[in-house]
């Protein structure tokens, strides 16, 4: 734009520079040159320098101020959304820096933390199996499975005081099933209360604690106390479990803890009525290994159940125990103190032993724990999905549990075409992994002729801008910690950067925190969109900081990832209204605003120039140097400020039900330099409309009255009051959305133009400052002339139909995308009311449980999940719970 | 039944306190009009002000047509004159020269007198602003500090009155017209006065107060250019003298472009020109005393009567008719392409 004003600049110098040697050489007898000034070329030069000042309202000041103020106005909006509000901690959205929101709308990639950003990081007994029968689906009287919601009764605790009152379960048969004293039942929940390795603080009497290293452990633990199983509290040797109303103190004898390998814990106690038992817990895989062959038939029944629970996300385990001999017993624990005292190979001995034990054991039945999603995740996936948003989920939790998230929450879904794992564990596989991916996706890519690979040879690699590439179906990625620090060093970048880009959703799993900034900063390095991240842990305050935008979620892993973000709200849902309503809105907005106000600059420059072809390139103004300073400042100002705060194409209902309406604006559509070229053209037309029009009507004419028109006063108040006029007409054309404010701004503006010209003009002001309002009078004489407003109307139809014209036609022949959104929702409005959103949600949950059962075959073994698979590897982050610690606690104990 | 009444108090003092106003500005849902681009306003705003622009294009032809204007151009016909003027020591050397003209038919009506001048550029920015507003309104000011030089004060100090370039190259020639009517020549009675914007002649402009005007203008000298001081424009009209003279007053309202003219006189209708120019042969005898030539510049005289849209320039005219056209051929090319797609579309439902 400057290079724009240099050439203009430059070209009226030239100009001004032959004029003065063709005419104004010649012109001196009446217009000497000035002081200084010898030759037609220093006046050129000096000329120069006066155009630049003349010129330099095609980029004003007033542009960065409205600029600052749109944008400050749309983030207020974002802070003031009930929309975005959570009640129930209290918390609105907030939008902590100004800067940004016009890139809310323009989102290509979305990074996500996944624990406390999609997750609620609440486990929850959900359902179990006990005996063969499963509990915790609700039926109604027909046999028909009622999704469970709000008003679903829940189960009366009531009978046990210790029960806690925050835990909702909806089954009543496993309530009566205790009740009646069921044997298996029983002793699953005593299990339950028995096998874990949670602390209880009691402040209050019957106001208990659990201290649980994993949430997961928490949820079983406080599933059995509300079903009259409460663990009391514990010493090193006893557990006091509140069984029934009726306290027991268990010896516990030994604990067999939990490791990666094992994937199952044991206790192993004695009642008081004095039987030894093995209490055990663990995955599935593991445990059925392990169990005695007369609970076959059990176990055929529990893995119809387990794959079930599978199926629906929910975390699995299974329970088991084993009655214990006396004498074997005294033995097994004498070897296992030997082991534990063993100063070598101790880890060894000790699961031999353990190993031992373990075998033979009874099928009890499976739990259930969903890893609480938080509300409307599934939903907000979709819809960021269909508006063309590519998620990556970038999570410290294990493989099998992310890809077991990324399914309950629509991520990865059946439609998907394949869903590639990378796990190698050198380079190279991981190389191979990738490169076989991206053949399957988009074979041609690994041809010579291929656009990007040309593309690869000419430009050096760094700095190298990978354009979209278009995968020939949807595809999903998982990719391991292990394997994404290979894929993210130097020579293999590329090849993840073009694999995973193609694919719908990538699933990044056991990433330090470092990794997922190294993820960001990798898509923000070759591709050129605007990213977006997500968290709410301090582990992700790197991701935030380096992606474009950071979004924290104000929540339970403390302030950090808030603190360090640009927005922050309570929920992971409100992201798509911040995405698709104010994102939209403020880059609509802001697209509109600079459209219009680059417009409306060139309109009111350019008259500038073509003067100069008239008045000897000299520099002079064609408007009242009042009205220049005010143009900006005041006649137009506020109506384009009110545009760009009000406007709204469509309401935000409509932007959240077609999400496609956000696409053009990743493409960067509304605001280009195409976009930009093309209303810099239209000001130049609107400029030679402007300033032919008033030229021609006065060429070599008179007033109605005899008098000369012509004089260069009424000339410039004739061309300020079209430009005005004009302006302020676009603007109303530009308006989708009019609302009060609008009206009073342009109308307002308008008037305060004419009252303002009428006051500068008037004797009073004339004769008081003599020097500053010349133009006395011209606004009296020239308003009153009916020619003077024909040719203001002319250019008013002339600058404002041609662009109606060309609006319409567009629209008709060549619709973009949204255009025929816009069309189908104005059908879409005649005809029933929108639907209520409330539908939607229903529509879309019974489809995720549809999903489920096609799963049960191919996914049920990766998804089950154990409850202590918080990984031991350097690379854990999100869990803080390690069996060793914690064993080591219990030995402190 | 716990879990309500636990949350439920909280929600209210929330109400009071962080959450957001339930307003429909701050929720951005103020009431709107939305206005669409239908086919339905296209093209009727395509049609109607097209209708509009040909209805108005014809008044503005037909009544710019019967504007009567003739217009002589005398920069070559006095070439001797032009020769003498340019020049400039002959300044004060009176040179004569007339024109004639014939009319065919009277010009009815009022009849306006011009002088139009060409390439000169009155718009050239140092040109516009070499003046003195507050010296015209007669106020006593020092003019060294203003634009008007190098035409404010004379080497020796006395200041110029009235000062700057404008005023310097006031145009000073002096037309009469003459009306020969049977081998008698009679000449045209012409008002000099009430030819400026009234705002000018009254507020603008103001002599400086004193007993009269040549003292008004003591200690002051005229531009260079000017054959006579300031207080010496009309000796018969007080109230035409000094800066409040109306061929100064005109000739300071500065044209727009380089091609102007300017309104000199206005035909008195008396007596025999009651009805405006009757037919016949007429002379203007010119006083040429404005040198041209230098600057390649061409001088006029215009002979003109007005209509309610002034002269008779057919610009705006010609301009609505165009637009009209051009709306209304648009509003039919945008009904055909419409029509054309709808078909399409309803082809396409059918099938």
């Amino acid at each position: 734009i400057f290079a724009f004003l240099a050439l203009m600049c430059l070209i009226l110098a030239i100009g001004n520079g032959i004029w003065e040697h063709d005419k104004g050489y010649y012109f001196q007898v009446y217009l000497p040159w000035a002081e200084g000034v010898n030759s037609a070329s220093y006046s050129g030069f000096l000329m120069f320098w006066s155009y630049v000042i003349i010129l330099n309202t095609v980029v004003p000041i007033s542009l960065y101020v409205s600029v600052e103020i749109i944008r400050l106005g749309n983030s207020f909006y974002i802070d003031w959304d009930r929309k975005m509000y959570y009640p129930l901690n209290d918390t609105p959205a907030q939008a902590r820096t100004t800067t940004l929101n016009e890139e809310l709308g323009q989102i290509k990639y979305i990074f996500s933390d996944k624990t406390g950003t999609l997750t609620q990081n609440i486990m929850c007994f959900n359902k179990c199996s006990i005996n063969g029968k499963s509990y915790g689906d609700v039926y109604d009287m027909s046999g028909q499975r009622i999704e469970i919601n709000e008003n679903t009764e829940k189960v009366d605790f009531s009978y046990n005081p210790l029960a806690d009152p925050k835990f909702a379960f909806y089954d009543h048969s496993l309530v009566e099933a205790v009740k009646l004293n069921d044997v298996p039942t029983h002793r699953f929940f005593r299990l339950l209360s028995l096998c874990h390795t949670v602390m209880p603080e009691e402040k209050k009497e019957g106001n208990l604690v659990y201290q649980a290293q994993s949430p997961d452990e928490g949820a079983l633990v406080t599933a059995a106390r509300n079903f009259g199983f409460v663990f009391r509290a514990r010493t090193p040797e006893t557990i006091t479990v509140v069984e029934m109303g009726e306290t027991k103190v268990y010896k516990l004898l030994a604990i067999l803890d939990f490791n990666n390998v094992r994937k199952r814990m044991s206790v192993i106690v004695r009642s008081p009525e004095g039987d030894l038992t093995l209490y055990c817990k663990g995955a599935d895989t593991i445990l059925y290994e392990l169990l005695h062959p007369s609970c076959n038939s059990l176990k055929e029944e529990t893995t119809e159940h387990l794959n079930e629970f599978a199926g629906e996300g929910l975390r699995t385990l299974v329970v088991a125990y084993k009655s214990l001999e006396e004498d074997y017993f005294q033995d097994w624990i004498r070897r296992h103190h030997e082991a534990s005292t063993a100063l070598e190979g101790r880890e060894d001995k000790l699961s031999e032993l353990y190993e031992e034990i373990e075998k033979d054991l009874m099928l009890l039945g499976a739990t259930a724990i969903e890893d609480k999603l938080q509300d409307g995740v599934p939903q907000t996936i979709e819809t960021l999905a269909k508006a063309n948003i590519k998620i990556w989920v970038l999570t410290g939790d294990k493989q099998e549990t992310a890809m077991n998230i990324g399914y309950s929450c629509n991520l990865l879904n059946d439609d998907m075409e394949e869903v590639f794992v990378i796990e190698g564990s050198t380079s190279d596989d991981v190389l191979n992994e990738l490169r076989n991916a991206r053949k399957k996706m988009k074979p041609d890519s690994f041809l010579d002729s291929d656009e990007i690979n040309i593309q690869f040879e000419k430009s050096s690699k760094k700095q190298i801008i990978i354009p979209d590439e278009q995968a020939n179906g949807v595809y999903g990625l998982v990719i391991t910690g292990h394997s994404l620090a290979y894929a993210l060093e130097g020579n293999l970048e590329l090849e993840l950067v073009r694999t995973a880009c193609m694919c719908k959703v990538v699933i990044c799993c056991r990433v330090t925190p470092l990794q997922k900034a190294q993820v960001v900063e990798l898509v923000k390095k070759y591709k050129k969109a605007v990213t977006l991240a997500i968290g709410d842990g301090a582990n992700d305050v790197s991701m935030i900081k380096t992606a474009h935008i950071g979004v924290g979620i104000s929540g339970q892993e403390g302030m950090q990832a808030v603190l360090s973000s640009d927005f922050s709200f309570a929920q992971f849902r409100y992201l798509q209204r911040l995405l698709l309503v104010h994102g939209r809105w403020s880059y609509i907005r802001m697209c509109k605003f600079l459209k219009y106000f680059f417009y409306k600059n060139f309109a009111f420059t350019l008259v500038h120039f073509w003067y100069g072809f008239f008045s000897g390139f000299s520099a002079q103004t064609v408007y009242d140097e009042w009205f220049i300073t005010l143009y900006n400042l005041v006649y137009t100002s506020l109506p384009v400020l009110g545009m760009s705060l009000f406007d709204q194409d469509v309401d935000d209902r409509w932007s959240m039900l077609f999400p496609q309406l956000y696409v053009p604006g990743q493409q960067n559509l509304y605001f280009n330099k195409v976009v930009f070229v093309k209303c810099m053209l239209q000001g130049i037309y609107s400029s030679l409309i402007l300033f032919f029009i008033p030229y021609g009507a006065m060429y070599n004419t008179m007033r109605s009255d005899g008098k000369a028109i012509a004089d260069y006063q009424s000339f410039a108040l004739m061309a300020q009051t079209c430009l005005l006029i004009v302006v302020s007409v676009q603007i109303g054309l530009d308006t989708s959305y009019w609302t009060v404010v609008n009206q009073f701004f342009i109308w307002g503006s308008l008037s305060v133009y004419f009252a303002i010209t009428f006051t500068m003009y008037s004797d009073g002001m004339y004769l008081i400052f003599t020097a500053s309002f010349p133009f006395i009078g011209t606004a009296r004489n020239t308003l009153s002339q009916p020619n003077v407003w024909l040719a203001i109307f002319l250019s008013i139809i002339l600058c404002v139909l041609p662009v109606v014209g060309f609006r319409f036609l567009k629209a008709q022949l060549k619709p973009t995308p949204s255009d025929k959104v816009l069309l189908k929702i104005k059908e879409a409005k005649k005809r029933p009311p929108p639907p209520s959103p409330k539908r939607r949600l229903r529509r879309t949950s019974t489809r995720r449980s549809g999903y489920a059962f096609s799963h049960q075959h191919g996914f049920g073994a990766l998804i089950m999940s154990g409850r202590n698979m918080r990984p031991k590897s350097p690379f854990a982050t999100t869990g803080t719970f390690s069996p060793n610690s914690d064993k080591y606690k219990h030995k402190g104990l | 039944m716990k879990n309500k009444t636990s949350v439920l108090p909280r929600e209210e003092e929330a109400q009071s306190s962080r959450c957001p106003d339930n307003s429909a500005f701050k929720q951005q849902r103020l009431p709107a009009w939305k206005p669409q681009l239908t086919i339905a306003s296209v093209l009727s705003s395509f049609f109607l002000t097209g209708a509009f622009c040909l209805i108005v294009g014809v008044c503005l032809v037909l009544s710019a047509n019967s504007v009567r204007e003739i217009q002589v151009d005398y920069s070559d016909k006095c070439s001797d004159c032009s020769k003498l003027r340019e020049n400039s020591s002959n300044w004060n050397k009176e040179c004569h020269c007339s024109i004639n003209f014939t009319l065919k038919e009277d010009i009815l009506g009022d009849v306006f007198m011009y002088y139009g001048l060409q390439n000169f550029y009155q718009n050239h920015r140092r040109y516009v602003k070499s003046r003195s507003d507050a010296q015209l309104l007669g106020r006593n000011v020092n003019i060294q500090g203003s634009y008007c030089a190098p035409f404010s004060a004379y080497r020796n100090g006395t200041p110029m009155a009235p000062c700057g370039a404008i005023a310097n190259s006031m145009f000073n020639d002096t037309i009469d017209l003459f009306y020969n009517y049977n081998s008698s020549v009679i000449q045209v009675p012409l008002l000099k006065t009430g030819n400026s914007w009234w705002t000018d002649k009254n507020v603008k402009f103001r002599n400086p107060e004193s007993y009269n005007l040549s003292s008004a203008f003591a200690g002051t000298a005229r531009p260079p250019y000017w054959q006579k001081p300031v207080y010496l424009l009309d000796k018969e009209d007080e109230r035409n003298n000094g800066y409040v003279n109306d061929d100064f007053i005109i000739w300071m309202r500065v044209s727009a472009f380089a091609t102007f003219r300017n309104l000199y006189r206005r035909v008195r209708r008396v007596r025999r020109f009651a009805e405006g120019l009757p037919a016949g042969n007429y002379t203007f005898h010119i006083s040429y005393n404005f040198p041209v030539t230098k600057f390649k510049g061409r001088k006029h005289v215009i002979l003109s009567t007005v209509v309610w849209s002034g002269g008779s320039n057919p610009f705006l005219g010609i301009a609505y008719l165009v637009s009209g056209t051009a709306a209304i051929l648009t509003g039919f090319v945008i009904t055909a392409i419409h029509l054309k797609l709808r078909k399409k579309k309803t082809y396409f439902q059918k099938q």
